[in-house]
């Protein structure tokens, strides 16, 4: 049985992109049959993410348009055999695609994929409208910062209005040292607020900016925390139970020490 | 224990729960869809009825929609200027012992 889902989070640069990118190599590296479809058309970077920038032939657009049917289009990834990327363009805009369209694209992907991933664009206009049509589970990714959590909160709104009920959220970029001294909102804070089912926390790890550098999306290096927290993440989406990672903490005096201002 | 020593020290709160108490408001207004016209509409209607009972300082009165536990409150601070006294009989000049 095939799931859909689509990675949002109404704010831009909060990791929608990233988290695509990792969980369809995390869920590739379990041998499961995964596509990844970026629907943020115009300013597409899911191709970047995982190294592939250098293989598309045809997009989305064409796709849908009915130039070429969508095997010809999908885009293979040499490591991780069992994922494929189907590209948007980077010419075209947002209104190329309707929902009705991407709907239909779905129905056929079902047939071929476990997993179909969909990396929705930000904003709550024609694309993220778009990029839900089709989704079983829209999966809301913030940070621990005002605006995007916000900006989450709305976009679960239209999530709900949209009939989507199986909502579930990632707390990206956490630093558990601010957290921990009171300076920075936690998951629980975050979940309290939007009460919404959490499926993780993922540290703000330096590796995930080495490690896109190199289009080699993070899940892949054991050493890193978020990392860690996104094959997690996937294991969770397997219908695995796995308690929250927890971060190293500082101890009781580093604690008082804080609280003193020294 | 720990707040009590914050506050002992002089710290300020901490800014991560300043961010989760700030959202926790800006959500209800966000979620309700109150526009700041009705939030000023329901102000005036408030001051109109009020008014006739006491004389309140407009300036200073502030209604906001905040966040109770499991629900929503309208809290307004109305400051009263004076009360209106004129049809109050125990009001009256006491009588000279």
């Amino acid at each position: 049985m095939s799931e859909v889902f689509v990675i949002t989070s109404g704010k831009g640069g909060v990791g929608k992109t990233t988290t695509t990118a990792n969980l369809g190599v995390g869920l590739a590296m379990r041998g499961k049959k995964v596509v990844l479809v970026d629907t943020d058309t115009g300013l597409r970077n899911l191709d970047l993410l995982l190294g592939l920038e250098n293989r598309i032939m045809y997009t989305l657009i064409d796709v849908v348009e009915g130039r070429v049917p969508y095997k010809k289009a999908l885009v293979r990834h040499k490591k991780h055999e069992t994922l494929y990327l189907l590209p948007t363009s980077q010419v075209k805009d947002k209104s190329a695609v309707n929902p009705e369209q991407l709907a239909k694209l779905c129905e056929e992907l079902r047939k071929d994929f476990d997993y179909v991933l969909i990396d929705c664009p930000a904003g709550i206009e024609q694309g993220f409208k778009t990029a839900i049509a089709a989704a079983d589970v829209a999966i809301v990714v913030t940070m621990p910062e005002i605006s995007a959590v916000r900006d989450a909160d709305k976009i679960i709104g239209e999530l709900a209005r949209a009939e989507k009920t199986d909502i579930r959220l990632i707390v990206n970029r956490i630093r558990p040292q601010m957290v921990e001294k009171g300076d920075m909102m936690s998951m629980e804070d975050i979940d309290d607020i939007l009460s919404v089912k959490c499926i993780g926390q993922v540290p703000d790890d330096e590796l995930v900016v080495t490690s896109t550098n190199r289009g080699e999306p993070c899940i892949t290096i054991d050493k890193s925390l978020a990392g860690q927290a996104y094959r997690n993440i996937v294991g969770r989406l397997c219908g695995e139970d796995i308690p929250f990672m927890t971060f190293p903490k500082e101890g009781f005096f580093a604690r008082l020490k804080h609280a003193l201002g020294m | 224990m720990l707040e009590a020593l914050l506050k002992l020290f002089g710290k300020k709160e901490p800014s991560g729960k300043v961010a989760h108490n700030r959202l926790k408001v800006v959500l209800i207004h966000d979620r309700a869809n109150v526009s700041p016209e009705m939030m000023e509409n329901l102000r005036n209607d408030i001051i109109e009825v009020i008014s006739k009972y006491m004389d309140i300082n407009k300036k200073e009165m502030k209604i906001s929609l905040a966040d109770d536990d499991d629900s929503v409150a309208l809290v307004a601070n109305i400051p009263v200027s004076n009360m209106r006294h004129e049809k109050r009989k125990d009001d009256e000049p006491a009588s000279k012992n």
